[in-house]
């Protein structure tokens, strides 16, 4: 079994039946990448791992524990689902940030107010804000934005936003970090500085889910490819094989377009 | 026979005047701004009765008068169930607040349904609870949006307090026309509006400094 697991999740809008049974594994330290059309159902996937879409049915499985299971969804509290949300990060392709705090405050809102659930949190408060406060400087200075952590969010360009929002969503240390197509609002001559990024957290072996359209990305940095058509994994396999030798037509007509 | 007055005594009376459309503005900010908060989450509730209910209550009260809703809860009451009759303050600060947070509730409305859906996913993937979204991500950011619609709404206020006087509230418009029946004289009603026009131009500064401290950020 793999550290990672999803089995059978389906998930349905009104008549769309956007997911049709989705089962796919992955080890630590690894890098997926999810690619397909627009409408594939890519994205849907990305939301249901990360707790924001209830899936109609499947199971999420991490480091061998049944993590979540849609047919007991009803019974869980607001409260456990935070708890098991906290093993995965989502970078949007919006990036979110929260326009009215500077940098430093985006990275830090929330792990201060996780800290306060901490039994000992009164006695310890300088400590552990410190703690959070280091950690924010740190991941600033691994994604090159020492100097702008006093900047707010509207005086960063495109690039830089899409930076902060992944350190912010390191600042928990999640167990798994996704990204929802992270360079596709961001104009071509930014795409570079957020790529560079995720090549760096690839090499120190963060475990990363990525759903992106920059296929010579993709093919770089990925460990394991995988192909979404009409809600189901139409293929996949190790970036050489997939691109080089796709077997299903639908994957090759999907690389002849974007091939241009 | 005509009283004689001086510019002082009339300035002195209209002050006072004044004082009592004050009151009349600061009690319905006072429960009109909460209140408006509550009917704006019940218009926009998923419980439809509740929902339902809201928008009703704010098409009745929008669709209407404020000078007729004050004429049916001052003498409602008395004519349908012979209740007595409420005091005149306590009518009047009721039918501000109620009128008042209606509108205020569309605004506060407005505002909450202008924030992106994304701000509220990042604080849940980060791990934050709904209540600590709304008041930590989610409420300045709407307290922005709402700043300009709600100065407006505000300095309204200020002059509809005049109709209070149709159910015998003494404010400043009521004290300036007994000048005409006592004294003969006109020029205390044209000087009231130097006093509405002091009060709402320092309201249009207030508005513009808070507009000004929240300009640091793009929402």
């Amino acid at each position: 079994m793999g550290y990672f697991e999803v089995k059978n999740v389906c998930k349905r809008f009104g008549d769309t039946q956007v997911l049709r049974g989705i089962d796919f594994s992955m080890e630590k330290g690894q890098v997926v990448s999810i690619i397909g059309s627009s409408g594939s159902g890519k994205t849907t996937l990305l939301r249901c791992i990360n707790f924001l879409c209830d899936p109609d049915a499947g199971e999420f499985y991490l480091e061998n524990q049944l993590l979540f299971d849609a047919a007991e969804k009803r019974s869980l509290s607001d409260a456990a689902i935070r708890s098991k949300r906290k093993n995965f990060g989502l970078v949007f392709q919006q990036f979110n940030l929260f326009p009215q705090y500077n940098v430093k405050e985006n990275l830090c809102l929330a792990p201060k107010l996780l800290a306060k659930e901490e039994p000992d949190f009164k006695a310890r408060k300088k400590e552990l804000y410190a703690a959070i406060e280091a950690h924010a400087a740190e991941l600033l200075e691994q994604v090159g934005l020492t100097d702008k952590a006093d900047s707010y969010p509207c005086e960063l360009s495109g690039g830089q936003q899409q930076r902060v929002a992944i350190a912010r969503a390191l600042m928990l240390s999640p167990k798994i970090l996704c990204f929802d197509e992270p360079t596709s609002a961001l104009d071509p001559e930014l795409t570079g500085e957020v790529l560079k990024v995720l090549k760096e957290l690839a090499q120190k072996k963060i475990t990363m889910i990525i759903v992106t359209h920059e296929m010579a990305f993709a093919r770089e940095i990925s460990d394991k490819i995988v192909f979404m058509a009409e809600g189901v994994i139409a293929e996949e396999g190790d970036p050489q094989t997939l691109f080089d030798h796709p077997k299903s037509p639908r994957l090759q007509a999907f690389l002849a377009k974007t091939e241009v | 026979m005509l009283v004689q007055v001086t510019f002082w005594d009339v300035t002195l009376s209209l002050l006072k005047g004044f004082w009592e459309t004050l009151e009349i503005f600061g009690v319905t900010l006072l429960f009109a701004l909460p209140l408006g908060l509550i009917i704006a989450f019940g218009s926009m509730s998923r419980f439809y009765p509740l929902k339902w209910l809201c928008r009703t209550v704010v098409w009745i009260i929008r669709g209407t008068p404020l000078m007729l809703q004050l004429i049916v809860f001052y003498y409602g009451p008395g004519l349908l169930f012979d209740w007595e009759l409420l005091e005149v303050p306590t009518a009047v600060y009721l039918t501000f607040s109620i009128n008042y947070a209606c509108y205020f509730s569309e605004i506060y409305r407005g505002g909450i349904e202008a924030i992106p859906k994304g701000q509220y996913e990042a604080g849940e993937v980060l791990g934050m609870k709904k209540s600590q979204i709304f008041f930590r991500v989610v409420l300045l950011q709407v307290i922005k949006h709402i700043i300009p619609p709600m100065s407006n709404e505000i300095i309204t206020l200020v002059k509809d307090t005049s109709l209070a006087r149709i159910i015998t509230y003494y404010e400043i418009i009521y004290f300036a026309e007994s000048y005409i029946r006592t004294a003969g004289l006109i020029w205390p009603l044209f000087y009231t509006a130097v006093f509405y026009l002091a009060f709402c131009g320092l309201l249009t500064l207030l508005f513009g400094a808070i507009e000004k401290k929240l300009s640091y950020f793009k929402a």
